[in-house]
């Protein structure tokens, strides 16, 4: 019996890999990171290749690493593999000139990813592996899931029988994270198709000193070229191995491929070309129009290198008159995309040497679609084959936007629809933490396994953290389903979470008589009123059946607490009769147990009663004949936006920025900041709300907020008038703000609900000490007036800059943030760092962003959140890469210091024209205070007037660089997977650069962008992904090793902990002439407990002694002082008690309970030795301390010391 | 010489002795030093039931609330097989525990609901325990809930589990009860083997700076030894069940008290705790020692010697004994009189 998992692209692909397979070297990149994570998983459970060995798996720092690991293990005869996209399949190109080179067996798995250019995109398309298609790796294409796991043992086959090595890849997304119902490969077919004398083979070419030889030499021009020839023979033998291993892969399985596979009619005389998971969507367009009767066809490309052009040619039917070549992929200023030129160019030869079978040179027009999962839908497919029949076809096109600039896309009719009228479609609208899209995984699954239908999943995300909105999309029916594509004509539609209905009308894409089930806190009778008339009207219109459920009523009393997906899935079984509800409820069940019972019957069975309880709640709404809802869906920005926010943007956010045509696109990738505060979201369901009369005007809670809804104010009380009635305002109790107004504002429409605000504050009513100076309460009642009182609020004027400390938090406050509602996660531990830089600095400088969560919350479109002041200064942001973000700010900082001194330069020159105290003290100005700026900031200004209109070189000169003048700041911000891992080379060389930037490391000790994977600052004991049986090596100590430089300022920092500590090492940093480096302790949702503990896990992080806090600070040391200040107390808390309040930790006691204590002893074992180093180094003297430094890297203690362990 | 054995539940003990549930019973090693220093038998720490729903949940919580948020991040853990969530570890505990020494060893077990104690209790009979410890520790803050359902549901429990094992069951009480020798009685119906008083509640005390309330745990003193006593020595006699006395044994002369008020064996911790397990030696010798010097033959002579059907004066147990440290020996024969 073969076995059937309905499991997605890459769970396939590392299915076959870690069997087959002896070293994997992996790194985390998106959207391939699962294949290394699943294969880790597998390794740590023991699970064996099919030759009875546990694959050994290892996380490298990079995907240079990993490609150099490869290609090492390759060297040293191991059968080895990696997985990666997009950018990490680019930082690998160097090894894989080697690898193919040498002539070396290897399958990599790509989820292929669209690259970085005007902007980044995690979504799918050829452009990564269209970047590798010279470096001589075969390059074979998976259209579904089925062929991911199939072709992965194919060209593990073909790879071992050729010497060639081989990219093996599929769409990124929508073939990496489709979930399918496919056949799992026997591991004896495995073993018949990867015969044992080829592993021989290829283990005797293995480098060992037992029969030793020399690879790799240095070639001169003699022989360089005739060597690299040498291979041609291996080229033109893969096609035919190739093709053989899939034909000895059908006689083991039945499924027969082909390199090239033509489908259509055999007198076809159009015909599409292409690969990847569209080719399944032209498929299945197919199939509509022969059925029509037209003269069509498709070609399925599979192996793109070696290009076996005569065997192309050979699979084109010779009737064919005209070929679209499509390509998914953009070479800007080339004379077509890849495979449209390979295929001219196997045309051109062909006819030439009158092999070929065709008449006349058919037409060939090349185009391009489904750039970063671009949907490609049968429409689209259809206007390719309708542009192929026009007399005048247009070439070099596009197909699924609408280019309005150059004019290349071709119109489609979105109605052309090809779906099997038998498959059921149904769209399910979730919340990212209600766990939707977990149970609709399930669903699937159990359709998939349960029932003889075929089945597919397919999920899109949101690009905010928090609040996130999740579509599933699940089609199931007894046909075959190669839609690649999303679901838009649904015959089920399920909300989850009430409030989406009056931000989304998803209900268009509701089919005639579809079903719509509603997750409702308003029962049949009276949940009618409340729908937005938009959605009643569609009811209506479309004649839907309209069922409501309190979802979360049912999980409140079945213990679920927020969880309703156990719930709502029963409800999609229960209404839509694809089982019969006994055995839809038994196979629910099942699937329960299966998925949760290894965390515990308690889980179990908490579930299983949802499942009981929700058939007696779900009912069936009786719909009016008239829509009467007196309110609509809300619009996606206010009318008071900017007409780019309006028009751009504002699509975007609706869920319509595939309408937006290319002449709405910055051309550079450059956009308006400040965009965040006109997406209201509105997603907490309760706010803090300031009690005045208990308020002591600390500014905690406004330092700890990760989004900037909490802010304060002081300003003379006559600013008051006008207020809105429920302003809120008290006495200032500052010294130097005699008889002035304070307030605290709540922006009520972005605040998270995280209640750090709550965590932070330290004042409690003196009769009832739950009660705080502010207070969670619910937000709907709040909404409207507060939103009124935060537009005042805004309107008040700011403080002084000038006339603050910004040495204490109570003053800090009222700086204003230029970094406000970010799509972080509520509660998010970095961001209130980055917008305590923004308050202090944020005026003048820019930030470099290394790519991670910063970048994304930091970055990613529809709405940013960096923003401006009211002189228009504010942050300027770029994100490079990952890997290279150190350098990129280096280059901003030798850009900026090149025009200041050639602005310096040229102000001498001029001064002579200039008066003479404008010009000293625009050379000679101390900007190391507010008031020295803003001093400067006049002086520039005049400069200009001055210099304005003048048509020298020099003056013209000057006043293009002249606010280089004023002193500006450069950040380096990244997370601890940039600085302590693959851009710690690029740091290190920044580090000792002895330039003046600041790097703000916000360690989440984890990567957290990507899904939770080991990283170098993992610390001992914890469980990560790549460490899932607990990370057994300590925290490397970046600061530790910084600090060896003598000349870099170091600050571990823990705001939760200290938080005038941490701004005392911020104002220290931005004042150091030199290198900083600031390692910012980051509480994270991967750390897995309730964030709103973030600051209490802080404060326990700094008592165990786990993250002691310091300042290291050259200047000091030129004072002949100890440069070294530990700011922490010796540790006062066992280690245990920190860490045991965090999943990462716990589920190492609860997987493997020994280790977890034999770590627990060595982690603590850490915190103690790092702490004896500390104190050591902060009792030395200016004169000893480098000696000491040096003795603590090596473990030694300095002698002549005193011990003060 | 002298014979320190007794029974208890049902099983034969060499001495009075016993080690009872905390967190030095979760090593190995601690176990085979007290059997070592002479303990006769060890209550292992408790199952709590309510920890394994936690710790089921709030996995369940992080595993499932991060999953599938962000499409870069569809899960932030490997989601293992093997995860020794639930009373497994416990059980193979019990298994090693066994395997390590060779005196009786009880399993105990902090629950909530019925089906939590009557599961857990049968499969730590089924991994080897040679009794059960019923740890029932329910703090009555419903102002709803009457004193009689209260107790009902204390007696359905240990019935319940009763019916389920063939291992003794004792159970260890608080001494909070209205009618506590009547509801000891219905204990004793529902078939308690023995009964431990006094379980010594979780005391929250509070933080001044911050003012929260924080988890108090203080270690017992002998001081508390008098209301057990007291208590021993009034159900003493009176209830089928063993009585096992816990809380303030901390020398010598508290276990020799223990024994004379009734109990069948003295339990401690804290002493181990505070002085090591070593003080279970001198403890035993202690009591070797006295009853030698006192010409005592067996530890059974003097349980139950001070109970208060035992003594002369049976009302030093009684209101009067209040009265007496007050006011004078009138007052004492008016108590006199009350209790003929």
């Amino acid at each position: 019996m073969k076995r059937k998992v309905t499991i997605d692209g890459n769970e396939a692909a590392a299915y076959v890999a870690h069997k087959t397979n002896e070293v994997i070297a992996i790194y985390p990149i998106t959207p391939s990171s699962p294949m290394g994570e699943w294969s880790d998983q597998w390794s740590s459970e023991g699970k064996p290749n099919i030759w009875g060995t546990i694959p050994s798996v290892f996380e490298m720092q990079s995907e240079a690493g990993a490609a150099g690991t490869l290609h090492g293990a390759l060297q040293a005869g191991a059968l080895t593999t990696t997985f990666t996209s997009s950018q990490g399949l680019l930082l690998m190109i160097p090894n894989m000139y080697k690898i193919a080179g040498e002539l070396t067996p290897c399958v990599m798995h790509v989820a292929a990813r669209a690259l970085a250019a005007q902007g980044l995109s995690i979504f799918g398309d050829h452009q990564d592996v269209m970047a590798v298609r010279q470096t001589g790796w075969a390059l074979l294409s998976s259209n579904s899931v089925q062929e991911v796991m199939d072709f992965a043992l194919i060209a593990q086959a073909a790879t071992l029988e050729s010497r060639v090595p081989f990219v093996h890849f599929f769409d990124g997304f929508r073939t990496s994270h489709e979930v399918a119902k496919v056949e799992q490969l026997d591991v004896e077919v495995m073993k018949t198709m990867l015969p044992l004398e080829l592993i021989e083979a290829h283990r005797r070419r293995a480098l060992t000193p037992d029969n030793p030889v020399l690879r790799g030499t240095a070639q001169n021009p003699d022989v360089y070229f005739q060597a690299r020839e040498t291979v041609n023979p291996y080229y033109i033998a893969l096609p035919a191995i190739v093709q053989n291993a899939m034909d000895r892969f059908a006689a083991l399985t039945g499924r027969q491929y082909k390199i090239y596979e033509y489908l259509g009619a055999a007198d076809a005389e159009r015909v599409l070309v292409l690969m990847g998971s569209g080719a399944e969507v032209a498929e299945e367009t197919l199939e509509e129009l022969l059925a029509a009767g037209e003269k069509v066809g498709i070609l399925k490309v599979r192996l793109y290198r070696p290009f076996a052009s005569e065997l192309l040619l050979q699979a084109l039917p010779a009737s064919v008159k005209s070929i679209a070549v499509l390509d998914r992929t953009k070479e800007p200023g080339c004379a077509g995309e890849p495979l449209y030129g390979d295929l001219l160019t196997a045309l051109a030869e062909g006819i030439a040497s009158g092999k070929a079978q065709f008449k006349g040179f058919p037409k060939v027009i090349g185009g391009r679609y489904g750039l970063s999962s671009k949907e490609f839908t049968p429409a689209m497919v259809k206007a390719v084959f309708d542009e192929l029949g026009g007399a005048a076809s247009k070439n070099h096109f596009t197909v699924g936007i609408a280019d309005d600039v150059t004019h290349t896309s071709l119109e489609y009719y979105p109605a052309f629809n090809t779906e099997h009228a038998e498959t059921v479609r149904a769209l399910f609208y979730g919340l990212g933490a209600d766990g939707t899209v977990g149970a609709n995984k399930n669903s699937i699954k159990i359709i998939g396994e349960d029932t003889d239908n075929y089945a597919q999943g397919y999920f899109v995300y949101d690009s905010k953290k928090s609040g996130s909105v999740t579509t599933s999309h699940l089609r199931f029916g007894p046909k075959p389903i190669r839609s690649s594509y999303l679901i838009n004509r649904a015959s089920f539609i399920a909300c989850h979470q009430f409030n989406f209905l009056e931000r989304i009308d998803m209900l268009r894409y509701a089919d005639h008589g579809a079903v719509f089930l509603l997750n409702s806190p308003f029962g049949v009778d009276e949940v009618w009123q409340q729908l937005p008339l938009t959605v009643q009207k569609e009811i209506i219109s479309k004649q839907i059946r309209f069922y409501v459920i309190d979802g979360y009523k049912v999980a409140k009393e079945t213990g679920m607490g927020g969880r309703i997906n156990t719930i709502m899935q029963t409800c999609f079984f229960a209404i839509s009769g694809v089982l019969p509800r006994d055995e839809a409820t038994a196979a629910i069940k099942k699937a329960i147990k299966k998925t949760y019972g290894k965390r515990g019957d308690a889980v179990v069975q908490k579930n299983w009663a949802a499942v009981d309880a929700t058939l007696a709640n779900l009912l069936e709404v009786e719909v009016p004949a008239e829509a009467t809802s007196n309110f609509d869906i809300r619009p996606a920005v206010p009318a008071a936006a900017p007409e780019f926010v309006k028009n751009v943007l504002a699509p975007m956010i609706l869920g319509n920025g595939d309408q937006l045509p290319v002449s709405a696109m910055p051309v550079d990738g450059t956009y308006p900041i400040g965009t965040a505060q006109w997406e209201k979201r509105n997603i907490a369901l309760e706010i803090p709300a300031w009690d005045e009369s208990l308020c002591i005007q600390c500014g905690k809670c406004v330092l700890v907020c990760p989004h900037a809804v909490i802010r304060a104010k002081v300003y003379a009380s006559d600013k008051l008038m006008g207020a809105p009635e429920t302003f809120k305002s008290a006495e200032a109790k500052w010294k130097n703000f005699p008889g002035q107004r304070y307030t605290l504002q709540v922006a009520p429409e972005d605040c998270t609900g995280c209640a750090l605000c709550i965590e932070a504050c330290p004042s409690k009513s003196k009769t009832e000490s739950k009660r705080k100076a502010i207070n969670m309460v619910s937000q709907l009642p709040l909404r409207e007036p507060e939103a009124k009182n935060w537009e005042f609020f805004l309107s008040l004027p700011e403080t002084d800059r000038t006339a603050l400390n910004l040495g204490q938090v109570k003053d800090v406050q009222l700086l204003e943030p230029l970094f406000e509602f970010s799509g972080a996660c509520s509660g998010c531990g970095e961001t209130p760092y980055v917008k305590l830089l923004t308050q202090l600095s944020g005026d003048r400088s820019v930030i470099a962003n290394a790519t991670g969560c910063s970048s994304i919350y930091g970055g990613n479109l529809p709405t940013t959140p960096y923003t401006v002041n009211k002189d228009g200064r504010g942050i300027a942001w770029s994100n490079s890469l990952f890997e290279d973000n150190a350098e990129f700010g280096l280059g901003m900082r030798l850009a900026m210091d090149k025009h200041k001194e050639t602005a310096s330069e040229l102000l001498v020159k001029l001064a002579s024209t200039l008066p003479e105290a404008l010009a000293k003290g625009l050379l000679f100005a101390n900007q190391s205070t507010e008031a020295g700026i803003r001093d400067q900031r006049a002086r520039v200004a005049e400069l200009k007037k001055l210099l304005a209109g003048k048509e020298s070189f020099e003056a013209r000169t000057l006043l293009s660089m002249a606010d280089s003048l004023v002193k500006k700041s450069v950040w380096i911000l990244g997370g601890d997977g940039w600085a302590y891992d693959i851009g710690y080379g690029g740091l290190d060389h920044v580090l000792s650069s002895g330039r003046n930037v600041n790097i703000l490391v916000l360690d989440t000790e984890v990567y957290s962008n990507t899904g939770g994977q080991m990283s170098k600052s993992t610390p001992r004991g914890a469980v990560a992904k790549f460490a899932a049986a607990g990370k057994p090596r300590a925290k490397k100590d970046l600061a530790l090793m910084a600090m060896h430089y003598g000349a870099v300022y170091v600050a571990r920092v823990a705001m939760g902990s200290n938080d005038g500590h941490t701004l005392k090492a911020f104002q220290e940093a931005e004042a150091y002439d030199g290198p900083s480096l600031i390692i910012a302790y980051s509480h994270c949702i991967a750390h897995g407990y309730e964030l709103v503990h973030g600051l209490d896990q802080q404060k326990l992080a700094v008592q165990s002694g786990h993250w002691p806090l310091f300042r290291y600070n050259p200047a000091l040391a030129a004072d002949g002082k100890t440069p070294f200040v530990l700011d922490s107390k010796a540790p006062t808390v066992p280690l245990e008690n920190y860490i045991y309040n965090e999943t990462r930790y716990t589920m190492l006691r609860q997987s493997n309970p020994a280790v977890a204590a034999e770590l627990l002893l060595e982690a603590q074992h850490d915190v103690d030795q790092r702490w004896h180093t500390y104190e050591h180094l902060a009792h030395q003297s200016n004169a000893n301390f480098a000696t000491a430094l040096q003795s603590a890297a090596c473990g030694e203690k300095a002698e002549g010391t005193v011990n003060h362990g | 010489m002298v014979d320190l054995s007794t029974s208890y539940a049902g099983l034969t003990l060499k001495n009075p002795l016993v080690v009872s549930a905390s967190p030095l019973c979760q090593e190995l090693s601690n176990l085979r030093r007290m059997e070592d220093a002479g303990a006769a038998a060890i209550v292992l720490h408790s199952l709590f039931e309510e920890q394994i729903l936690i710790e089921s949940n709030e996995l369940d919580k992080y595993l499932s609330n991060l999953a599938d948020v962000s499409g870069e991040a569809t899960s932030y853990y490997p989601d293992l097989e093997k995860l020794k969530i639930g009373p497994d570890a416990y059980l193979e505990y019990i298994r090693q525990a066994k395997a390590t020494v060779g005196i009786p060893v009880f399993g105990s077990l902090n629950g909530v609901s019925e089906g939590g104690w009557v599961r857990y209790a049968k499969l730590m009979e089924e991994a080897g325990a040679d009794g059960v410890e019923l740890n029932i520790y329910f703090l009555p803050t419903d102002g709803e809930e009457d004193s009689a359902t209260v107790e009902a549901r204390y007696v359905e429990l240990v019935r319940a589990v009763k019916a389920q094992l063939k291992i003794p069951l004792t159970v260890k009480i608080g001494p909070y009860f209205t009618s506590l020798v009547h509801f000891a009685k219905r204990l004793d119906e529902a078939g308690t083997d023995a009964l431990v008083i006094f379980n010594r509640f979780y005391q929250p005390d509070f933080d001044l700076s911050t003012r929260e309330v924080v988890p108090g745990l203080q270690l017992s003193t002998s001081y508390e030894l008098t209301l057990r006593l007291h208590w021993a020595a009034i159900l003493s006699g009176r209830i089928k069940s063993d009585i096992g006395i816990t809380g303030g044994v901390h020398s010598p002369a508290d276990v020799i008290k223990s024994m004379m008020a009734g109990g069948r064996v003295a339990m401690t911790t804290s002493a181990l705790i505070e002085s090591g397990v070593g003080v279970l030696r001198s403890m035993l010798s202690g009591v070797e020692g006295w009853m030698e010097k006192e010409r005592y033959q067996s530890v059974r002579q003097m349980q139950g010697s001070m109970s208060q059907q035992n003594v002369a004066n049976p009302a030093a147990y009684n209101r009067a004994n209040y009265m007496k440290v007050l006011s004078s020996y009138s007052v004492r024969d008016l108590a006199m009189q009350g209790t003929k």
